[in-house]
């Protein structure tokens, strides 16, 4: 069976991992309610899209 | 050739795509505005647009295919008389598909796809929508209010009667 020659240590363990991570989705600002929101999306904050293209969102009875 | 045209199979065998695209199709022609998964919305483009070319011709061959491949007369009726017609000056590109977001359960992502020109009627749907719902709420709200009306006129009474006794 093949095994390991050398002890690995904690810094190449390390170093290997030093490019894992994730990465922030990008973001664009809603130009209607300024949120930020996914692009090439419907906000999902306000419904709209394009200036238009409201979708039905349940309003938050007070 | 018919390279770089596969185009999209939906986990699914030939003839259950093609129900779904013809059901799909149909309801959307129905509707002017269906909610569906971002691919579903792009696989039933070209049947839609290749439908309404058909709406278009307008001649009883037209009417005879169109009747072929969706799944209800109103459906042929709606395309001929509503939806070709107002669409008589475009050259293609009569959909509109919009993202909205990402479903819970599978994450699977949501778009509509609407025909272009239809958003008057949406939002005169959409108002109806709201008034029915509007409707239904005040109802609740009035049998509850009933509900507690008596139930309230039950609780004074006893109270009522608990205090004539104290006296």
């Amino acid at each position: 069976m093949a095994n390991p020659k050398r002890r690995h240590s904690q810094r190449r363990t390390s170093t290997r991992r030093a490019h894992d991570h994730l990465t922030r989705a990008t973001t664009s600002e809603c130009p209607n309610c300024h949120e930020a929101k996914l692009p090439h999306r419907a906000c999902p904050k306000c419904g709209y899209y394009k200036g238009r293209e409201v979708l039905e969102l349940k309003e938050k009875a007070s | 050739m018919r390279h770089l045209k596969a185009g999209w199979k939906l986990g699914r065998n030939t003839s259950h795509r093609r129900a779904l695209l013809r059901n799909l199709v149909t309801s959307l022609i129905l509707e002017e505005r269906i909610e569906t998964t971002v691919v579903k919305a792009k696989a039933i483009r070209p049947e839609v647009e290749k439908m309404i070319t058909l709406g278009k011709r307008g001649d009883v061959n037209a009417r005879r295919l169109a009747a072929g491949y969706l799944t209800s007369r109103d459906a042929v009726t709606r395309l001929f008389d509503t939806v070709a017609p107002r669409l008589g000056d475009r050259q293609g590109g009569y959909l509109r598909i919009v993202r909205t977001g990402f479903r819970k359960g599978d994450g699977g992502e949501k778009a509509f796809i609407e025909l272009v020109g239809a958003e008057q009627i949406i939002d005169e749907k959409r108002q109806k929508r709201a008034e029915a719902r509007a409707k239904r709420a005040e109802e609740a709200r009035k049998a509850m209010e009933e509900a507690q009306a008596q139930a309230g006129a039950s609780d004074t009474g006893a109270a009522g009667d608990a205090g004539e006794t104290k006296e």
